[in-house]
């Protein structure tokens, strides 16, 4: 670990800061329908999108009806980004002719882009068309954020209202956070991007003569080794900036290219990788104080910023460290860190980012729901695996994806002040509503859908040797990490991989596609049902025995709590995949 | 439910004219007339023919050049087919493509410990850059097949050395497409 490595950790982590307060007041501004200097532009445009669709922006929904229209909207756009990916050979802005997509492929593509999770299983420079990529993915990539902000708002109205049946207007809130937020995040972005060299085109792919040709031993499947020369390189092109800016803004991850943030078209400097890292916990940052403005505490808010903030330092610290580390598998190599070289393991790193830059990023996409990758994490040492695998096990809810994130956390507090309240013998009370029997019921289904989807179908691809265990990538414990890893990041939406495992397999198209429905639809309606029933109560004058959920202590029962439910929940499987792992490798036993 | 489910459809085709059709195409027009080159990718031509773009490593095994990063991009540097090796840091198979690329690169220095970076693959497989530790490696090589003076050859080596960006983001870096283009102009191999 260098000096500069954690100057830029510490950078990065500043700008976060200091940018929440802002955009966070700016949020709940726009939400609590207060004027902000944006109306002039944005509000004929949402006027527009109200009387074209027929919504009335004055209408209040009950929890029922706010879950009902988001489970319409996914179903519908599902269905689109469907069809579109299987007619996009008949449809313009394809100029590499690319066929219709596969139809388990598709569904599970279309399942993974609703639901902000962006897991892909195929390549996409010489999978989906343009129109695809912008129409289809880019379109989800706004509006599963914007979904995932409007519910998280939901829930903080719940917590704020009081004997309030409603809890918002699912459509204005979608439209409000599109709008004001994430649109004019993204146009900002996206030419700053391009000013550092992400490209933004419609040109077909570029053919470029190699410098020095290539040739390539390739042996056939008759044990024949034929040699070819490679006089060219391909160049894939397209319009990348502007689903760049929003795959990160809206902490989605789905990569316009395979190699996704490592791609020098999508990520190309030291600089633009800064601003990535810092888009991915801008907004969720910012929900934070959101959520102290909207209940009226913001010292809550602040005490919610702080739990994350201490799970996030634990994180990078651990992953950063683990990857300067020697491979002491490795002969005559030189992994020191000097001034000329990061060192370190630098398979599937990029030399511009190197070892600070690699670890950060894999910690703050995992952290949020974003799942972008900058390096390839199947390659990252056991121990500096292992970080990523637990922050996406902990929920997601160290800054979180935009807005599920924080839902995600205010369940948790939910839990935590249940049992400050069960400690000390009295009626939990959270922010004046008393937690009852109904609240703790739906945080706790909540909380076990998660690993319940995760283990058992982890379980289930381990005891089937042709679907589950044939497209592993590695052997040994890595392989369990593996399958692990991938449903792990399915059912928390999070998309990124350890991507030795092939997954464009039936088996994992579907299963997977069925992970990310679950973790995101069969958790968002207990928490959305929570929110409907916190808003109905009575306000409880705070007393005595009030635990305030504003001070130091409450940041560590958060923090305490969180890591018990993950670490007893987890710690099983963990120990026979990245532990194991580290201790073989430590033995000098390779797979 | 119906009302709901007229305006979710109704809702998803304004939407997307808006934020799949217009966002995209505004964007464009910006990018297209501010960073042109930028936007189209830094493509470059040499003599009339596109060689490459500056972001986008190459593959380069002969002596007289600076060799990239192994590549687990298609067959190497595929730049329409990016991705990394996704080896396990305990795989046998990275192991033995490790020791394989250490003895190549140890014909430049016999008994000498190879520079990390130079025998392991990148995540996108289209890394454009080396560490200046692995171009220094390789310094002397160049000089003998070129017919150079080392120090010439290290003063080419400087000129296309990025340090970190804003003098604390990222690591220093040399770009190895144009170091070697710059090569073939100051020293050709065939005059």
């Amino acid at each position: 670990m260098t000096a500069n490595g954690w100057f830029q950790i510490l950078a990065f982590f500043s700008v976060v800061t200091l940018l929440a307060k802002p955009l966070g007041v700016y949020m709940a501004r726009v939400f609590e329908r207060e004027y902000t200097f944006a109306d002039r532009v944005f509000r004929p445009l949402e006027r527009l999108i109200y009387r074209v669709s027929g919504i009335d922006e004055t209408h209040e929904m009950r929890w029922t009806e706010y879950s009902i229209a988001m489970l319409l909207f996914s179903l519908v756009t599902l269905l689109a980004t469907y069809a579109v990916q299987r007619l996009q050979a008949h449809l313009p802005l394809n100029p590499q002719h690319l066929p219709g997509v596969a139809p388990d492929l598709a569904i599970s593509t279309a399942a993974s882009f609703t639901t902000n999770t962006n897991w892909q299983s195929y390549v996409p420079e010489t999978t989906m068309s343009y129109l695809t990529q912008m129409l289809q993915l880019a379109y989800h990539n706004f509006f599963s954020a914007a979904v995932g902000i409007a519910l998280a708002i939901a829930f903080v109205r719940g917590i704020a209202r009081r004997e309030s049946k409603t809890i918002g207007n699912f459509w204005v809130d979608t439209t409000r956070a599109s709008l004001w937020v994430l649109l004019p995040g993204c146009l900002i972005f996206a030419i700053v991007l391009v000013s550092q060299g992400v490209i933004q085109n419609f040109r077909t792919y570029d053919q470029a003569t190699l410098v020095q040709p290539l040739s390539v031993t390739t042996t056939g499947t008759d044990g024949k080794a034929t040699t070819q020369t490679v006089t060219t390189q391909m160049i894939a092109q397209g319009p990348v900036a502007s689903q760049e800016a929003i795959k990160m803004l809206g902490t989605n991850g789905g990569g316009f290219f395979n190699a996704n943030s490592a791609h020098p078209f999508e990520n190309p400097t030291p600089l633009t990788n800064f601003l990535q890292m810092v888009s991915i916990f801008l907004i969720p940052g910012a929900l934070t104080v959101t959520l102290g403005r909207m209940v009226r505490s913001p010292g809550h808010g602040w005490a919610v910023f702080a739990a994350m903030g201490i799970l996030f330092f634990a994180g990078v610290a651990v992953a950063y460290y683990a990857e300067t580390q020697p491979n002491p598998l490795y002969h005559s190599v030189d992994q020191h860190v000097t001034a000329t070289q990061a060192g370190g393991n630098m398979e599937g790193k990029e030399v511009r980012f190197g070892i600070a830059n690699s670890a950060l990023f894999a910690t703050i996409t995992t952290d949020a729901s974003c799942g972008a990758v900058n390096s390839m994490h199947d390659s990252f040492m056991p121990l500096g695996g292992l970080v990523p695998l637990i922050n996406i096990m902990l929920g997601e809810v160290i800054f979180g994806g935009v807005g599920a994130g924080l839902y995600g956390m205010l369940i948790f507090v939910v839990v935590a002040v249940f049992i400050a309240g069960l400690m000390v013998g009295r009626t939990p009370e959270y922010l004046g509503k008393k937690i009852e029997s109904f609240d703790v019921k739906m945080a706790m289904l909540y909380v076990l859908i998660f690993p319940l989807c995760i283990l058992g179908l982890s379980a289930l691809a381990l005891m089937m040797p042709n679907l589950g265990l044939s497209a592993l990538g590695n052997s040994g414990p890595h392989g369990l990490s593996e399958i692990l890893y991938a449903y792990t990041s399915a059912t928390g939406n999070n998309g990124s991989a350890f991507a030795g495992l092939s997954a464009n397999t039936h088996w994992y198209n579907l299963s997977l596609g069925t992970a990310m429905l679950i973790g995101r639809f069969f958790m968002i309606v207990p928490m959305l049902a929570a929110a409907g029933n916190l808003a109905e109560k009575k306000l409880v004058p705070p007393s005595l025995g009030t635990f305030p959920v504003h001070t130091p202590l409450f940041t560590v029962l958060l923090v305490g709590v969180i890591l018990i439910v993950g670490a007893l929940t987890f710690f099983p499987a963990l120990s026979l995949g990245p532990i194991l792992e580290h201790l073989l490798m430590q033995a000098g036993k390779a797979f | 439910m119906m009302r709901n489910l007229r305006t979710a459809v109704l809702y998803t085709i304004v939407t997307t004219i808006l934020f799949g059709v217009a966002y995209p195409y505004a964007v464009t027009g910006v990018a297209q007339s501010l960073f042109r080159d930028r936007a189209n990718g830094q493509l470059i031509t040499r003599n009339g023919t596109l060689v490459g773009s500056r972001l986008l490593g190459q593959p380069f095994s002969a002596p007289g050049y600076f060799h990239s990063r192994p590549s687990a991009a298609g067959n190497g540097y595929d730049a329409a087919n990016s991705g990394g090796s996704n080896y396990a840091p305990t795989n046998k198979k990275l192991l033995d493509r490790i020791r394989a690329d250490v003895a190549t690169n140890q014909q430049d220095h016999p008994g000498a410990d190879v520079p990390v970076d130079l025998v392991t693959t990148s995540a996108s497989g289209l890394d454009p850059d080396i560490t200046p530790a692995a171009a220094e490696f390789q310094v002397d090589r160049i000089a003998r097949t070129r017919h150079l003076a080392p120090d010439v050859v290290r003063q080419l080596v400087a000129r296309h050395t990025a340090g970190r960006q804003l003098g604390f983001l990222g690591e220093p870096r040399v770009n190895v497409l144009e170091l070697n283009l710059d090569l073939d102009q100051q020293a050709p191999l065939h005059p």
